[in-house]
C-alpha cells in the first residue's frame, strides 16, 4: 500500500510526497473458535489456505502466471517445494486458457486453484467463465459440473495502479447465475472465505484486495476453517443508517461510522456483504427495515456496480421502510485513473457527506 | 539433433513415419534448466532459442503447396494400398464400423426431414465426416474422456448411446439426459465418457488440456480426446489449449475435423498455412494428417496417438481432412456459396461409407441382400425411436429453475414461486399440457 514518506522532505516539494493510504486497516479480535492463531497479513491468510488445501485434498492443484516462485503477491510462496511441482505449477501467459484448464481440471474431478495474476486481466476469460463455467451444470443435466473450479485473483485500488491494476470487476460477474463471487475484508475472513469457495461445488471467484496483501494483519488460525458463503456480516450495530460495502472499502465504512457518530450523533449499522453472488438480500433488508436508510459503496465505478443491484432490490422490499433515496457512494463512470486516484475513489469525506444528506433530507 | 522443420519442405513419405519428431525440443528444455551462459562459445545462449547461428538473411518459406502429406490406408475404391496399414480388423468388427456409419447416417436424414417439418428446431447432420467419428472413436478405450465440438454423433453412437436419447435430447422431452436446457445435436453423457458440448467454439480445447492434466495425476492411463473443426482452431481457445497441453505435458489427442466449410467460409478464407496440422510443431507437438474419409487410416492414427499420449504424456495432433456433405445446420442452405457438383464429388467418389462397403465386399463380408436387409433394418429402428420421441412429454418445467448451482438459493426459490403463481393466474396462455406435471 502507499506510505506517506515523512522525515526529511527537504528535497522534496509537497506535491512529490505520495499520499498516505485512504483507509486505516482496522483487525478483528482474535478467534477462539478455530484453534491456535499466528500472526498474518492477507497474502500469508491465503498461503494458509492454500497449504490446508494441498494437504487435505491430493488432488488439489494450483496454477496460473508465475506461480510456482511464490506469485507476484507472494501468495503460493513455498508450496511447490512441500506438494511438488505437479501440483503447483506455471501455466503459459494465457487467461482464457488458465480458466480454461482450470475448468477441464474440475470437470474430470480434482480441486483446480487457478490464479489471474490482476483481476483487471480477468476479462480474456470471460467467455470461458461466463459462458462455460456458470453453465456447465445446468446445460448438461447436472452430469458434469465444475464446481471444483476457484478462480483467485487480487482486486482493487492501491495507490498507483492506475487502469489496469486497479479494478474491482465484480458486478460483471454479479450478472451471472450459476457462479459465486466473494470478497473478503481481512486475513481472518480471506482464509475462511476461500476455503469455503474451495469446498463449495460450484465454481467460485475469489478477489482479494491487494492494497490489504501487507498491510492487513490479523492473529489468524492455522487450522483450517471456513466462514459461510452467501452469509452477510453486521459488523456493529446501529440504529440510523446502514452502510454496505466489501474488501477494503469496510475499513473505510468503519471510520465513517465513528465519524458519523462523533460529528453528527448518527448511529450506523455497518455490514460486510461478503459473497456478492448470491448476496444475503434478508440481512440486508432487515437491516434497512430497522434504520430506513442505506448507503452502498465500491471503489467500482457507479452506473451498472453492484450497488444498483442492491439499490433496486432494496427499494422493491423496503420501500415504505425509507426515509431517504438509497444513496451509492462510488467510483466515477471513468476509467481508473493514475494521478487522480485521490480524487476517484469513494473516500471517508465522500461517504460522511452522503450520511448527512440522507439525514437531513 | 535433427529439428527439420527449419531447413526447407516438409520430408514427404507415404508411411506412418509424417509424425515430426520433437525429441530435439525436449532435449532442449533439459538444456535450458543446466545452461550456463559462456560467451566464449559461438553457439547462441539465449534462453529462449538455441539451434545454430546463420549468417545468410532468409526467411522461412511456409509450405502450403507440398505441406504435410495425407495418410492413407485405403484408395478411394477401397484397396489397401500398402498391406502392412491394414489394421486386419476382425469381420465382426469392420461390419460394426459399417453399421454403425450407416446408422449415424439414417438417423441424420429422419431426423434433418423431422426439422424441416417443424418437428424438432434444430438440426446438424454428420454427412461425409462418419468416418472420422467411428475410426477414431473404435481407437479409444470407452473410459477416454471425450471433448466435442458438435459434429460428432457418430462417437457416441459407436460408444453405444441409444437412439432413444439422441431423439429425447433433440425433442427435448422428459427423457433427455440434459432435461431439455439446450438446443439439439447438444449431446451428452456421463456413462459413455461424452462431456456434453455448448455452441461456443473452441471452449473445450483447453478445457480437454485440463482433463487430461488431471486424468494424468489419476495414473489410471487413460487419454483424452478433443474434436473440433479447422474453423473452430482459429479461436483464441485453441491456441490456449495446444500450448497448455504441450508445456503440461498432457495425455491429449487433438482431433480436428478439417472438412473444408465454416458454415460458408471455406478454408482458404479460415487460414493461410498448411492447415491445422502444420500448427503442431509451432507448439512441440507431434502431429499428423490424415484422409478422414478412409476409417482405417484415421483408425490407425488414433490408436499410435493414443499409446504414445499416454505412455510418454504428450499431446498429439491428427489433422483428418474430410468434406462436410451436408449443409452447416438446418438454418444454412450451402447452394448459396458452393456448387452442388461439388458436393455430389464428394458424396460419390470419396464418401467413408463407400469406400468401406468395397473393403467389405471385396472380402465377400457384405453382399447386396445385406445391404438392402440393414437398410431396411436400420430406418426401420430409427423410426421406431423417432415415434416414441415424438409421442414423449417435455420435462417438468420446475427444471428451469433446478442445476444453476448444485443447491436450490433463495433468490431463484422466488422467481420460481413466483413463476408459479403467475402461471396458476395465466393458464390458459402457456402450454402446460406438452409438459409433465
Amino acid at each position: 500500500s502507499a506510505v506517506a514518506i515523512t522525515g526529511c522532505a527537504c528535497s522534496r516539494t509537497k506535491t512529490q510526497r505520495r499520499h498516505a493510504a485512504h483507509f486505516t486497516f482496522q483487525p478483528d479480535p482474535v478467534p477462539s473458535q478455530y484453534g491456535p492463531t499466528q500472526k498474518m497479513n492477507l497474502f500469508q491468510s491465503i498461503t494458509s489456505a492454500l497449504d490446508n488445501t494441498l494437504a487435505s485434498d491430493p488432488t488439489a492443484v494450483i496454477f496460473g502466471e508465475d506461480v510456482a516462485f511464490g506469485g507476484v503477491f507472494r501468495c503460493t510462496v513455498g508450496l511447490r517445494d512441500k506438494y511438488g511441482k505437479d501440483r503447483v505449477f506455471n501455466t503459459p501467459l494465457c487467461e482464457q486458457g488458465i480458466v480454461g484448464f482450470g475448468i477441464g481440471v474440475a470437470v474430470a474431478g480434482a480441486t483446480a486453484i487457478a490464479e489471474i495474476q490482476f483481476a483487471d486481466y480477468i476479462f480474456p476469460a470471460f467467455d470461458q467463465i461466463v459462458n462455460e463455467a456458470a453453465k456447465y451444470r445446468y446445460r448438461s443435466g447436472n452430469m458434469f459440473d465444475c464446481g471444483n473450479l476457484t478462480i483467485r485473483a487480487p482486486w482493487g485500488c492501491v495507490g498507483h495502479g492506475s487502469l489496469y491494476h486497479s479494478q474491482s470487476p465484480e458486478a460483471f460477474f454479479a450478472h451471472c447465475p450459476g457462479l459465486k463471487v466473494v470478497i473478503p475484508r481481512s486475513p481472518i475472513q480471506a482464509k475462511g472465505l476461500l476455503l469455503s469457495c474451495i469446498a463449495d461445488k460450484n465454481p467460485c471467484i475469489f478477489f482479494e484486495p491487494k492494497i490489504l496483501y501487507r498491510a492487513a494483519v490479523e492473529q489468524v488460525p492455522e487450522d483450517p476453517y471456513t466462514i459461510p458463503l452467501s452469509q452477510a456480516e453486521v459488523l456493529q450495530e446501529g440504529s440510523d443508517v446502514t452502510l454496505v460495502a466489501w474488501g477494503t472499502q469496510i475499513h473505510v465504512l468503519k471510520e465513517v461510522a465513528s465519524m458519523a457518530q462523533e460529528k453528527l450523533g448518527v448511529s450506523c449499522e455497518v455490514i460486510d456483504l461478503q459473497t456478492i453472488l448470491p448476496w444475503d438480500i434478508e440481512t440486508v433488508c432487515k437491516s434497512v427495515v430497522k434504520t430506513g436508510r442505506l448507503l452502498i459503496s465500491h471503489e467500482a465505478p457507479v452506473t451498472g456496480g453492484f450497488a444498483s443491484e442492491i439499490s433496486s432490490t432494496v427499494q422493491e422490499e423496503c420501500f415504505l421502510n425509507l426515509e431517504a433515496p438509497i444513496s451509492r457512494v462510488c467510483g466515477y463512470d471513468t476509467p481508473f485513473p493514475h494521478i487522480f486516484e485521490p480524487f476517484y475513489i469513494p473516500d471517508k469525506w465522500k461517504c460522511f457527506e452522503a450520511i448527512k444528506k440522507m439525514i437531513n433530507y | 539433433m535433427l529439428c527439420l522443420l527449419f531447413l526447407g519442405p516438409f520430408f514427404a513419405t507415404a508411411t506412418m513415419r509424417l509424425l515430426i519428431n520433437n525429441a530435439c525440443i525436449q532435449s532442449f528444455q533439459v538444456l535450458q534448466l543446466q545452461q550456463t551462459f559462456d560467451s566464449s562459445l559461438e553457439k547462441p545462449q539465449f534462453p529462449g532459442a538455441s539451434a545454430e547461428f546463420v549468417d545468410q538473411l532468409e526467411f522461412i518459406q511456409p509450405n502450403v503447396i507440398s505441406g504435410i502429406p495425407v495418410y492413407r490406408v485405403m484408395d478411394r475404391q477401397g484397396n489397401i494400398i500398402n498391406p502392412s496399414q491394414d489394421p486386419q480388423l476382425s469381420k465382426e468388427t469392420v461390419l460394426n464400423f459399417y453399421q454403425k456409419m450407416t446408422m449415424l447416417n439414417t438417423m441424420d436424414r429422419i431426423l434433418y426431414e423431422s426439422q424441416r417439418q417443424g418437428r424438432i428446431s434444430f438440426y446438424m447432420t454428420n454427412y461425409g465426416e462418419e468416418g472420422t467419428h467411428i475410426g477414431s472413436a473404435a481407437a479409444l478405450d470407452p473410459n477416454d474422456l471425450v471433448f466435442g465440438q458438435y459434429r460428432e454423433a457418430g462417437v457416441l453412437m459407436y460408444r453405444g448411446f441409444p437412439l432413444d436419447h439422441f431423439m429425447a435430447q433433440c425433442y427435448a422431452n422428459a427423457d433427455d439426459l440434459g432435461k431439455g436446457r439446450q438446443m439439439p445435436v447438444h449431446y451428452g453423457s456421463k456413462d459413455l465418457n461424452f462431456v456434453t458440448i455448448s455452441s461456443p467454439l473452441a471452449t473445450q480445447i483447453p478445457q480437454a488440456a485440463g482433463a487430461a492434466y488431471a486424468v494424468k495425476r489419476e495414473n489410471t492411463n487413460r487419454a483424452v480426446i478433443c474434436y473440433f473443426g479447422e474453423g473452430a482452431a482459429s479461436e483464441g481457445d485453441a491456441h490456449a489449449g495446444f500450448n497448455f497441453s504441450a508445456t503440461l505435458e498432457c495425455p491429449l489427442i487433438f482431433f480436428c475435423r478439417n472438412n473444408g466449410y465454416a458454415i460458408s467460409t471455406p478454408t482458404n478464407e479460415q487460414y493461410r498455412g498448411d492447415g491445422i496440422a502444420a500448427r503442431g510443431p509451432g507448439y512441440g507437438m507431434l502431429s499428423i494428417r490424415v484422409d478422414g474419409n478412409d476409417v482405417f487410416a484415421v483408425y490407425n492414427a488414433t490408436k499410435e496417438a493414443r499409446r504414445r499420449a499416454v505412455a510418454e504424456n504428450q499431446p498429439f495432433l491428427i489433422e483428418a481432412m474430410t468434406y462436410r456433405i451436408g449443409h452447416h445446420s438446418t438454418s444454412d442452405d450451402s447452394s448459396a456459396y458452393r456448387s452442388v457438383d461439388e458436393v455430389n464429388y464428394w458424396d460419390k467418389q470419396d464418401h467413408p461409407i463407400s469406400r468401406l462397403r468395397h473393403y467389405m465386399t471385396a472380402r465377400g463380408w457384405w453382399s447386396e441382400d445385406d445391404e438392402r436387409s440393414w437398410r431396411k433394418q436400420s430406418r426401420k429402428t430409427v423410426m421406431e425411436a423417432f415415434e416414441r420421441a415424438e409421442r414423449r412429454l417435455k420435462p417438468n418445467p420446475e427444471l428451469l429453475f433446478t442445476d444453476v448451482y448444485q443447491e436450490m438459493i433463495p433468490s431463484l426459490n422466488k422467481q420460481r414461486e413466483s413463476l408459479w403463481r403467475h402461471v396458476q393466474q395465466y393458464k390458459e396462455n402457456y402450454p402446460l399440457d406438452l409438459y409433465e406435471k
